[in-house]
């Protein structure tokens, strides 16, 4: 990584401004009174929890909402700050504004070239090959580095490569200001580096960038400046040199912080084996999947995301069956079961997709707290629910787990992501089971929540559960794994102590090297 | 320009209020047909509603018209909360008539009180059966119910037909296609003297009851809301997503069924091929005006028998079609599909001129 650009940000030109933005969804206010200045050349770290407001800002400045007050300004042709049309998109693709969502915005059945010009040309053109385009095109990928197979279609392309399509697009519409949503959710740690070095030569070039990101380690190495967000306020603006991951963390939270730890345990006896499953075709299957999850262990699988996890999730959790293979819990073949038999046979299932899959969101706290038992003597009679019996434990759990909402009545879809994940935590772990599956338990989760999930799977390990987690965050399975296996195009490597494994060699496996990794 | 912004929470007022207005908007919008009509626009309303609500007659009308509106209403809205589009409610009406028909005019005899439970029975079973055909195509084979259950009408009513041309023609009926008269002891007793209202009209509260309780109070409930909300979080917390769907379409199908029990044993007191004039359709939008809320499914249908019965009085009086209820009832469908939107978002007028004070006048 380079040094940080010589000269201090204030004597470098302001190319965009958002001052006093303030924006409020009914009683929330997602932005309070944001002042941002961005300078060519520099690269902006946006740091925040989840739920701080960080995308909400990028959104106004994209033009997808309308901020109630407050104003965003852009450089204009003759160097003047110019107020930027609000709520428009277009204007703001005009100004020079470039996005990279998350969630990339390509057509999967066109090619790169098709993908990057879309738009940028009259509706009947006739061709979209243009020798003049592409010569434009090839230049561009040459002084910026980035490279990409502009013939194939995008469904065939990386993730990492689908993300260059992505910033080619906002550099050929002569993009000054590139902002990047969580751009690095879905590369590798290898991808991570390549990317932060490539935003680092577009921003030598007079760029101006600013990336979302709650991940501190990239913050620090990538970034020359940090502005933190905490529910929706500003807190910090400062250069990334005088901060340090502590500083930043407290910033990011607004109280210090303690580590989650992991005692040293034996591990026990076999309590879920997979041997030699099948299951799913295409990107999404899982081939001849083996693992043994002993009691008291956490086993991590690492993996880029869309390599067989959701698959291999599914397949625990009793949503797929296998097509070939058996799966055993605590000795008996379970291979066959549906989501019900899973849970009966005490597993507990955490699922990636916690909106989709684990709450019913129009359903109350109570309904969703009860869900998986609904059928069981403690909450109904003779069919009739036992409206006195659900309403107890949602007190009891919401005491319980500090879940935060007005009552057990309450709708489930108004609450936030970390509290959502409570009602998921405590409907699958206070049975005390002796499996649990948890797939990217804290994915999309503010540092409190994660925490609060970490500390639940440990007390589960601590006694005596064995627990499985997937997840795409390094720093999480190496904080929490006992061992760690690594999940690639549908195989899964032996799971190994994570004692002797690093962060590069699990980053190789990820990308596929096993045997350089090995 | 118009912006649409997404509410995060909506008020019981709201919920409440936006179907009456739809409501209402339906019948303002009907004064451009009355008009074009050439009718006095207010005096054909007035003639409406003294026909709907106007006297004890005009009130019996009413309700003998809305029993079949709330067992179809009723089957449409329990089907519609487990997002299982049952639109095969007249085709279900149809084959519980037929049903009650086989039965109770004269195949068996005996007393009342084994008829009547019989008849409904029967006809209860038969809607179930026709209801349970697309159910089984969608979970087994992934057919589109909405595609099935339509259908299906058309196979019912042309069977109907069939059978009235045939094998149930009576040979006593001059040669119409209608079927033998339901035997005294399968007919469903009148409400009052000299009044068509009958005992149907019990039997869909008591429907109405029940679907109350069981979606509310019953672990079968709590699984059909869970399917209807989340299919996939109810697959994944073990809930019978397949059992939920079939048990569904039982019931949907059971009470469609009932509806044309009503209308043969309480009311036609024979089967014909029109003896119904789109109940099963009209029920869908019952339900919708309901809120898919099976308490608010009689409202819906007192509603709608209101608009059939009042438009029928005002056609005889000032010679206005009564096609206009059928104009009524479908825009009311449409304008509370609309009013979706307005319960979904806030609408909010934004100028470029006005951008700042925008934020301000809508409040939270």
């Amino acid at each position: 990584m380079s040094e940080p650009l010589p000269g201090r940000p204030h004597e470098r030109k302001i190319v965009l401004s958002l001052a006093g933005i303030t924006k409020r969804f009914g009683a929330m206010t997602a932005n309070e009174a944001v002042d941002l200045d961005l300078h060519a050349g520099e690269i902006v770290a946006l740091l925040g929890e989840n739920g701080a407001g960080k995308t909400t800002l990028m959104n106004i400045l994209f033009g997808h909402y309308v901020a109630d007050e407050g104003e965003v300004r852009i450089v204009g042709p003759d160097g003047e700050l110019v107020p930027l049309e609000p709520g428009s998109p277009h204007a703001a693709l005009n100004a020079g504004i470039g996005m990279v969502h998350q969630h990339f915005a390509l057509a999967e059945n066109l090619t790169a070239f098709e993908n990057i010009v879309l738009g940028t040309r009259p509706l009947l053109a006739p061709s979209t090959s243009s020798r003049a385009d592409r010569q434009r095109l090839e230049a561009l990928m040459r002084d910026s580095g980035l490279t990409v197979d502009l013939d194939l279609r995008v469904s065939r392309l990386s993730v990492g490569e689908q993300q260059r399509v992505e910033i080619l697009k906002a550099l050929y519409r002569d993009a000054r200001v590139l902002v990047l949503d969580e751009p690095t959710a879905v590369l590798t740690p290898q991808e991570s580096e390549g990317l932060f070095a490539t935003l680092r030569q577009l921003a030598d070039s007079g760029l101006a960038i600013v990336f979302i990101s709650h991940k501190l380690a990239e913050v620090l190495s990538a970034s020359d400046r940090v502005a933190v967000l905490r529910m929706g306020r500003k807190v910090a603006d400062l250069p990334t040199a005088e901060c340090d991951r502590q500083k930043l963390a407290e910033l990011m939270v607004g109280h210090s912080l303690s580590q989650s730890r992991r005692e040293p345990r034996a591990p026990g006896e076999v309590l879920l084996a997979l041997e030699g499953v099948c299951a799913g075709s295409g990107r999404e299957a899982v081939r001849d999947l083996s693992l043994a999850l002993r009691s008291g262990e956490i086993l991590g699988i690492a993996g880029v995301s869309g390599n067989g996890q959701a698959m291999f999730a599914r397949l625990v959790s009793g949503l797929e069956r296998a097509t070939s293979g058996r799966i055993l819990l605590a000795g008996r073949d379970v291979t066959a079961g549906d989501a019900r038999a899973m849970i009966a046979a005490g597993l507990a299932r955490i699922p990636e997709d916690r909106h989709r899959d684990g709450i019913v969101g129009a359903m109350s706290v109570a309904e969703n707290l009860v869900i998986e038992e609904i059928r069981s003597a403690r909450y109904q009679r003779l069919g009739f629910l036992d409206f006195g019996a659900i309403a107890a434990r949602a007190r009891e759990a919401i005491a319980a787990h500090d879940i935060r909402c007005r009552g057990g009545s309450a709708i489930s879809r108004l609450l936030s992501g970390g509290n959502i994940q409570k009602i998921v935590l405590a409907r699958t772990l206070d049975a005390e089971p002796a499996v649990v599956l948890a797939a990217q338990p804290s994915r999309g989760l503010d540092i409190g929540a994660t925490g609060e999930v970490h500390r639940r799977l440990l007390a589960a390990r601590a006694r005596g559960a064995g627990v499985i987690l997937i997840s795409e965050d390094l720093d999480e399975l190496f904080a929490l794994s006992d061992r760690i296996a690594v999940i690639h195009r549908g195989h899964l490597t032996p799971a190994r102590d994570a004692g002797e494994l690093d962060r590069a060699t699990v980053g190789l496996m990820m990308a596929g090297h096993a045997e350089e990794a090995a | 320009m118009i912006r649409f912004e997404p509410r995060e929470t909506v008020s019981p007022l709201l919920r409440t209020g936006v179907p009456v207005a739809a409501a209402l908007a339906a019948l303002a919008l009907a004064a451009l047909p009355i008009m074009a009509a050439g009718a006095p626009v207010l005096q054909a309303y007035v003639l409406m509603a003294r026909g709907a609500f106007g006297s004890f007659f005009a009130v019996s009308e009413l309700l003998s018209r809305a029993t079949p509106l709330i067992l179809t209403g009723l089957a449409a809205a329990l089907a519609f909360r487990a997002r299982l589009w049952n639109i095969g409610g007249e085709g279900q009406l149809y084959a519980g008539a037929l049903a009650a028909v086989a039965i109770g005019s004269g195949a068996i005899s005996a007393p009342p009180a084994v008829m009547i439970p019989l008849v409904l029975l029967a006809g209860a079973l038969a809607g179930a059966m026709m209801m349970l055909v697309p159910a089984l195509l969608k979970l087994r084979l992934g057919a589109d119910e909405v595609v099935t259950t339509l259908l299906l009408n058309f196979v019912v009513v042309l069977f109907v037909q069939m059978m009235l041309e045939g094998p149930m023609k009576d040979p006593m009926g001059m040669g119409w296609p209608q079927s033998e008269p339901m035997a005294d002891a399968a007919t469903l007793p009148k409400l009052f003297d000299r009044m068509r209202v009958h005992a149907g009209l019990i039997v869909a509260l008591i429907a109405a009851l029940l679907a109350h309780i069981l979606l509310a109070r019953t672990v079968w409930g709590f699984e059909i809301r869970a399917v209807g909300e989340n299919q996939d979080a109810a697959r994944h917390a073990g809930i019978p997503v397949t059992a939920t769907f079939v048990r569904v379409a039982l019931f949907s199908g059971a009470l469609a069924g009932l509806a044309g029990v009503g209308e043969v044993a309480g009311l036609k007191g024979y089967l014909t091929a029109d003896l119904s004039p789109g109940f099963g359709y009209a029920g869908i939008v019952v339900a919708m005006l309901a809120g898919l809320s099976p308490l608010g499914v009689v409202v819906a249908a007192l509603f709608i028998a209101g608009v059939f019965v009042g438009a029928d009085s005002m056609s005889r009086a000032i010679g206005v079609s009564n096609y206009l209820a059928d104009l009524v009832v479908a825009t009311s469908l449409i304008a509370v599909l609309v009013s979706g939107l307005f319960v979904r978002f806030r609408i909010r007028l934004v100028g470029p001129g006005r951008r700042a004070s925008a934020g301000k006048d809508t409040g939270a």
